[in-house]
């Protein structure tokens, strides 16, 4: 899995709510048998028009977003489907971290065993982010994941909470199944144990 | 100390845990289908792993497959691949594989507790969201992503945090034409879509009680709707007559056994949940979905709510959003809404019961003109035992399209879609913006009130219609 350190990045707000991963995602790409490629389906129905072309409303479009890696989106970001095709998609897009006041249980563990970082931040904190990044062209944030922090611009830091183990994964970019497989006398032992 | 049911099954299942790691946790039975495997057993190749239990991995293909004459060949291509790339993986790694041509061939939520291998106490996973189902038997069940598919694959344990315990109380005694998905609807409406978020919800009282088998599947499958991890009902006579004579179930000894061990799982008396809601069954009234999440939901006598009677400015927006999507005006009855199409299937409700419910409704009446109506069994064996009752005649003959086992239009993967603009009244369980086809329409009903609508062309309240 690819570490998480720090990052600093251009913002782009999407002001949606419970976004799900239908919309992440569209089920018409589900069908690749390879994890890569998604990045260009990314939000599918909002971004194109129905000619294929991009659709210049949706905000990702707009050219001052070109390059964005950071998301500010609102509650209950990834709901829905368990697909991990939707953080492949914004991985691949070039998404490193979300930032929202709460993300749905599936996607966020689906985020961390990609080295996206969903940040959960208090609603009004995101909002008035999300009000930055409208109002500033080029509005960036640096992430720390060591530190646990989102700094802005201004030098305003906001704290974040994650999981230890999950943020021992991301800085080393942890193979998950490795860690497990140490335990296998474990396992094994269980297994035994007639169960 | 007095646990509840989901600390039993947690408890039971750790293979380490301690204050400083993430525990690890066994997994009893793995479900595995086309669209979510082909990556994680690509991972295994990569590096060189194998799939430690075989044995406790079971595949079918659902979400893909057509639902037409399954002996023509498969149109779509890209399908076609994944379908065949699950059978050559199963194959490669030894996995029982009940693929498009056998006769128990179904959608996976479907077939897991209909071939016995769903059981209480069991922890179950498989990537897919909708996994919860199982709880309805006592399972410990839950959707996982591709990542953790191989993780539990290469070593049939998954890393996982202990969850919140949500308990919801249904007392009380449905009034009539009032389903299981009406329950569950109504919870949803409740505490909103991610009013159970990362919870384990166990559903209890004495209208949960009083429901069959597959109506608990019905509840408990749209507990990820809520958000939640998993649902879960304790298991009772009802659940272990369901069980017995099942293909996978323990036979004569091994299962009283087994059935002695099952009656150790209910919440002990005095155990404490994380959070506790109660409601009363006698308020439960038939529920429409009007918007683009299974939250925006109302009763069937109720109306499209006005975005400008929204407290928040977010739901203000999303409503507002959600009634141009779905091209509705506030204050219109949810009787006066007219559908295309009708889709009477998915994990959530397309058991024999659900097509009795609905076939019960059509007897001897037509689909409208204006409607396209089709049922699709979710499994094999569903259909089967539908076409030895002569439930396909009475939907064939009312107008009817009457398919093979799958999906199909619960998330159109399949050539089964709305077009655009098309409004469809639906028996599945989500109803977001392009679920079943890019613009098209959904509405959440029960099975009853799918058929009802089919045959009136419009919304109707299914307690009236009967009568
Ligand atoms: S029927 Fe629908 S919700 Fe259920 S498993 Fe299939 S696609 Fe998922």
């Amino acid at each position: 899995m690819e570490a998480f350190k720090e990052h600093v990045g251009l913002v782009v707000p999407l002001d949606r709510i419970n976004v799900d991963t239908d919309q992440i995602i569209p089920k018409q790409f589900l069908k690749r048998i390879e994890r890569t490629g998604f990045g260009e389906f990314l939000f599918y129905d909002w971004r194109y028009l129905e000619n294929g072309d991009p659709n210049p409303d949706f905000v990702l479009n707009h050219p001052r977003y070109a390059g964005a890696s950071i998301l500010i989106a609102g509650v209950n970001f990834g709901c829905g489907s368990s697909r991990e095709h939707a953080p492949w998609a914004l991985q691949q897009y070039g998404f490193k971290a979300i930032l929202a006041p709460s993300f749905a249980d599936i996607f966020r563990n689906n985020c961390y065993k990609n080295g996206i970082l969903p940040i959960s931040l208090p609603a009004n904190i995101i909002t008035s982010l999300g009000q930055e990044a409208h109002k500033t062209e080029g509005y960036r944030l640096m992430v720390d994941l060591e530190d646990q922090s989102v700094v802005c611009p201004d030098g305003t830091v906001h704290t974040f909470e994650i999981g230890d183990f999950e943020k021992y994964c991301l800085l080393n970019g942890l193979d998950e199944i490795g860690w497990t497989l140490q335990y296998e006398t474990d396992i094994t032992a269980y297994e035994n144990r007639g169960h | 100390m007095q646990k509840t049911m989901y600390e039993k099954i947690w408890d039971a299942h750790l293979v380490r845990s301690s204050d400083d790691e993430v525990p690890i946790l066994y997994i009893d039975t793995h479900l595995v289908h086309e669209v979510t495997s082909p990556q994680a057993f690509e991972g295994l190749r990569l590096n060189n792993r194998k799939v430690r239990r075989p044995d406790l991995t079971f595949a079918t293909m659902d979400h893909n497959v057509p639902t037409t004459d399954r002996s023509l060949p498969i149109k779509d291509l890209i399908a076609a691949k994944q379908m065949e790339t699950l059978a050559q993986n199963c194959a490669e790694f030894d996995i029982p594989l009940y693929d498009i041509n056998s006769p128990e061939q179904g959608i996976v939520h479907v077939i897991g507790p209909e071939l016995g291998i769903t059981q209480p106490g069991k922890t179950i996973v498989c990537g897919d969201s909708h996994t919860s189902t199982h709880g309805a038997l006592g399972a410990l069940a839950f959707g996982i992503g591709t990542s953790e598919i191989e993780h539990v694959l290469a070593t049939q344990c998954l890393l996982q945090h202990k969850s919140e315990t949500f308990e919801i109380r249904v007392d009380g005694t449905l009034p009539y034409g009032v389903t299981a998905k009406d329950i569950i609807l109504s919870i949803i409406g409740h505490i909103g879509i991610d009013g159970g978020n990362g919870a384990v919800i166990e559903y209890t009282g004495s209208a949960i009680r009083a429901l069959s088998i597959e109506e608990r599947m019905t509840v408990c499958n749209m507990s990820i709707e809520a958000g939640a991890r998993a649902g879960m009902i304790a298991p009772d006579d009802s659940t272990y007559e369901y069980i017995a004579g099942r293909r996978f179930a323990p036979k004569n000894e091994a299962f009283d056994d087994a059935a002695e061990q099952w009656k150790q799982l209910p919440t002990d008396d005095g155990a404490e949940y994380d959070r506790t809601l109660i409601l009363d069954a006698a308020d439960i009234a038939p529920q429409v979905t009007w918007g683009t999440n299974p939250g925006m939901v109302t009763d069937v006598t109720g109306q499209v709510p006005d975005p400008a009677e929204m407290t928040s400015s977010d739901e203000k927006q999303a409503t507002k959003h959600a009634l141009e999507y779905m091209d509705l005006k506030p204050g219109t009855p949810m009787t006066d809404i007219i559908v295309d199409r009708v889709f009477i299937g998915s994990c959530t409700n397309s058991r024999i019961s659900d097509l009795r419910a609905a076939a019960e409704v059509v007897k001897g009446r037509k689909v409208a003109d204006t409607v396209n109506a089709m049922v699709v069994p979710g499994s094999q064996a569903v259909k089967r035992q539908a076409e030895a009752e002569g439930l396909h005649d009475i939907f064939r003959s009312a107008g009817f399209e009457w398919r093979e086992a799958g999906c199909s239009m619960c998330l159109g993967m399949n050539p089964d879609t709305l077009s655009p603009g098309q409004r469809c009244a639906s028996t599945s369980n989500r109803n977001f913006e392009g679920r079943q086809g890019k613009g098209g329409r959904t509405h959440l009903v029960s099975p009853q009130m799918a058929a009802a609508t089919a045959v009136t062309g419009h919304f109707v309240d299914i307690r009236e219609f009967s009568s």
